[in-house]
């Protein structure tokens, strides 16, 4: 399977070296090194959902309780998640890292993605929701860090987004 | 059997607890009993109150977390039972409030109106403990095992469609979030 473990992992640790110890995640295909690292890692706590809006309650109750946590999802969950990212994390300022991989982008060969991508960064711009393309993985430790930092301080949404060029080895 | 009733019932029992709610009737309920820095009342986001417990058990496996839910609200995340009962933390009891109606906006009746059985839905999907209760005695006797189980569990109590006569309290929303959140942070030993 041709999604990168080099970045993977270097996404992985820089979650690590921020302090996110619990990690939301519904597997899609440039996820899967990652929520297998989180799976194997004991000090992780994996939570495997059925619809990526828990996560945010998820994320939400580990907040509260002062663990950081990350979401990890498919830029369709990103869209599956806009009520509860709307009327819990900006209404109770909830510190949300969100991964999101940026599917249906240049490059896309899956028909169905294509609509999704379209709609991805309008959508973060209309919610007001800061965010990045990672396309480098030499850019992948500092702009994690400073993701983190900006979520952590302002108590709101960030996003990061997963592109082709850093997920997908052809 | 009157929400109001139940939750008088099991007060000095949730004094003790991390406790979730959902929005409306059930928020200004609790909070006319007696509001506590342990209640954290989610005014929206319906469907994520569990999921909200779930996060803080899995956050604070030495304290007990309640969720109060709610029929509406609940059957806007079905797949909350699923994630529960994958992770099943012993430290969350999951509490719904089924009044068949979904009351703040008008009571209109919900899918438990017409037959939808959570208790059901939440042993199909594999939470290890469900009941149904109809009477306030029932209600105390099933909260008082549960805590003492220990293990995860959920209880619907079919209670009447009837509610406060206003929902907004004086308490505002990121007030109590950060009275929650603060409150979280110095517990060193359980509440119980």
């Amino acid at each position: 399977m041709p999604v990168s473990l080099n970045s993977s992992k270097a996404i992985y640790a820089a979650l690590k070296a921020s302090g996110i110890r619990l990690v939301s995640a519904l597997p899609e295909t440039w996820l899967v090194h990652l929520i297998r690292m989180a799976e194997d890692d004991p000090e992780m706590t994996l939570v495997r959902l059925a619809k990526e809006e828990e996560g945010v309650g998820i994320s939400a109750g580990a907040h509260f309780a002062g663990v950081g946590s990350a979401m990890l999802m498919q830029n369709h969950g990103f869209l599956a998640s806009i009520n509860g990212i709307v009327s819990f994390a900006f209404l109770y300022r909830i510190p949300l890292l969100m991964l999101i991989s940026y599917r249906g982008s240049f490059g896309e060969k899956d028909p169905w993605q294509t609509q999704g991508g379209g709609v991805t960064e309008p959508l973060l711009r209309a919610l007001g929701i800061p965010y990045f393309c990672l396309q480098t993985v030499e850019s992948v430790p500092l702009r994690i860090r400073q993701a983190h930092e900006l979520c952590a301080s302002s108590l709101q949404p960030v996003a990061l987004l997963l592109t082709r060029d850093l997920m997908w080895e052809e | 059997m009157l929400r109001l009733d139940c939750l008088r019932s099991i007060y000095s029992q949730l004094e003790k607890c991390v406790v979730v709610t959902i929005m409306g009737a059930i928020a200004a309920e609790l909070q006319s009993i007696g509001h506590r820095p342990n209640f954290f009342y989610l005014q929206h986001a319906m469907g994520l109150a569990s999921s909200t417990g779930l996060g803080l058990a899995l956050s604070l496996p030495e304290q007990t977390v309640v969720v109060l839910d709610g029929d509406g609200s609940v059957l806007m995340n079905l797949g909350t039972f699923s994630t529960m009962a994958r992770y099943r933390p012993r430290n969350l009891l999951h509490i719904v409030f089924d009044n068949e109606s979904l009351l703040s906006v008008g009571g209109f009746p919900t899918a438990t109106a017409t037959g939808t059985d959570l208790a059901q839905i939440a042993k199909a999907a594999g939470v290890p403990r469900t009941a149904t209760v109809t009477d306030c005695d029932a209600f105390v006797v099933a909260i008082t095992d549960a805590l003492a189980a220990k293990t995860l569990t959920t209880i619907v109590a079919k209670v009447e469609a009837s509610g406060p006569a206003k929902y907004v309290t004086d308490l505002t929303l990121l007030e109590n979030r950060f009275e929650f959140s603060r409150y979280l942070r110095t517990l060193k030993k359980p509440l119980r």
